[in-house]
């Protein structure tokens, strides 16, 4: 059962590969971004938290074609880093920004509500003992954020693993290039001998996408009693 | 020690300040929704008067009228809330020592003396959420002490407690105020609780604060 072919194999590690970049790459502006919904008290906030929101409710084939139009060969913002030797077209690391920005609103809406369970009379207390801003920021938001922050990347790497609309929109499926998971199952379908491979990498995909969402329940679980279950 | 005159607007809710306090307790009293813990807050700075300046000692931590406005991490002011604010992911040592991280200044004193003084020795292992409410407020007094403040503020730190544990918290703050040369501003409704522990008397009434002589329950 378990006996994939090379190809399966690189298929399985280049979506492993695309699905941890994209969450390295989208943790940073991910947390900025969530504590700017939880905590910033600016006009435009409800504009960000739908541009936020618009990968979860457009077509994914929409979100693809979009980034092919900014980012592709000919795209504005493509041709600017072509420049500096960057290129997303029909390119792995097309893939990371396209599962990036489609896994973007799990992980700040993740990240923000374990952020809004934060008491800020905590963070005054932290200010009234000596801390700047910076270190209340290191030191109390972070860590009791954490558990949410963790479960918030584990959303956003089982889907990224899962990403396929925007991704075979904007960098094809290429095998050993951008071919990833989902893509792959599509090619195998798309022959008459293609069902056994295309079930055993579905039992794949199924299989960390449950390891994923149990980790992510079990973390959030441990936010509610750290934050929740603390001092009165 | 301290000089307050301001005035702060809040609302429909308009404060004045206008007095000075010694070394010692000095007592804020007056009615729920008075402004007491309002003060409090300006002091701290967690709020920025309209009008008018505090200093403390020799310090202007904030004043209007030359645009000056200390931000609250550089105050040096203890504040202890009427819940105890403890950091619930860190142990009853991390908190207590929290403010170290911060300030090269000296506290009133070490660690393991006011863990003694406070009778909070035997939990610095644990965890806030296994404290009760008399314990967890001690240590919210022993971490703002360690914090080396050049004032405390409390804002009615027995409110949360039931008569047995205001009774056995009263002779630690007693203590403190006999052995460490720190002054207090403590702000309560109940002059009664505070008799044995009060040096000075502030009223508030109405969004007025200023001196007042020591009320008749106190006595």
């Amino acid at each position: 059962m378990l006996d994939f072919t090379p190809e399966e194999w690189t298929a399985i590690r280049l979506s492993l590969k695309v699905a941890f970049w994209a969450v390295l790459a989208s943790l940073p502006p991910g947390i900025l971004v969530a504590w700017l919904l939880a905590r910033g008290r600016f006009p435009g906030r409800i504009l960000l938290d739908g541009l936020v929101h618009l990968p979860l409710v457009l077509p994914p084939v929409v979100t693809g074609y979009l980034l092919l139009l900014l980012f592709g060969r000919q795209g504005p913002l493509g041709k600017m880093l072509a420049e500096v030797g960057i290129t997303f077209a029909f390119n792995w690391t097309g893939a990371v920004l396209a599962c990036a920005i489609m896994a973007f609103p799990l992980l700040v809406r993740a990240i923000r509500l374990s952020l809004e369970a934060i008491d800020p009379k905590l963070e005054q207390a932290a200010g009234s003992l000596g801390a700047p801003p910076w270190a209340v920021f290191a030191t109390i938001t972070m860590p009791l954020a954490l558990p949410g922050i963790l479960a918030g990347a584990i959303l956003c790497f089982a889907k990224a693993l899962g990403e396929f609309g925007a991704t075979i929109t904007f960098v094809s499926n290429i095998p050993g290039v951008t071919q990833t998971l989902p893509s792959a199952i599509y090619s195998h379908l798309q022959v008459p001998s293609g069902d056994g491979p295309a079930l055993r990498l579905t039992l794949v995909s199924v299989a960390i996408a449950i390891f994923a969402l149990i980790a992510s329940e079990l973390l959030a679980r441990q936010v509610r009693r750290r934050v929740g279950g603390g001092d009165a | 020690m301290l000089e307050i005159d301001l005035t702060h607007r809040q609302g429909n809710f308009t404060l004045t300040a206008r007095f000075t306090t010694g070394p010692g307790v000095t007592i804020l009293l007056g009615p729920s929704g008075a402004g007491k813990t309002t003060l409090l807050d300006l002091v701290a700075g967690l709020k920025r008067p309209e009008s008018g300046h505090i200093k403390v000692e020799d310090t202007v931590l904030t004043d209007a009228g030359a645009g000056i406005f200390q931000a609250p991490h550089q105050r040096r002011i203890g504040y202890v809330f009427q819940e105890a604010r403890l950091f619930p992911h860190l142990t009853v040592r991390q908190n207590l020592l929290y403010g170290r991280l911060f300030t090269r200044a000296t506290p009133p004193a070490g660690l393991d003396t006011i863990a003694d003084l406070l009778d909070i020795a035997p939990l610095l292992a644990r965890r806030p959420r296994d404290l009760s409410g008399g314990e967890r407020q001690r240590v919210a007094i022993g971490r703002a002490l360690l914090s080396a403040p050049r004032l405390l503020l409390l804002d009615e730190p027995l409110s949360a407690l039931d008569a047995a544990r205001k009774a056995e918290l009263l002779p630690y703050l007693v203590r403190l105020r006999d052995q460490m040369q720190l002054p207090m501003l403590y702000v309560t409704h109940q002059p009664a609780e505070v008799a044995s522990l009060a040096t000075g008397w502030i009223g508030v009434q109405d969004g007025q604060a200023g001196p007042i002589p020591p009320p008749a329950q106190a006595q």
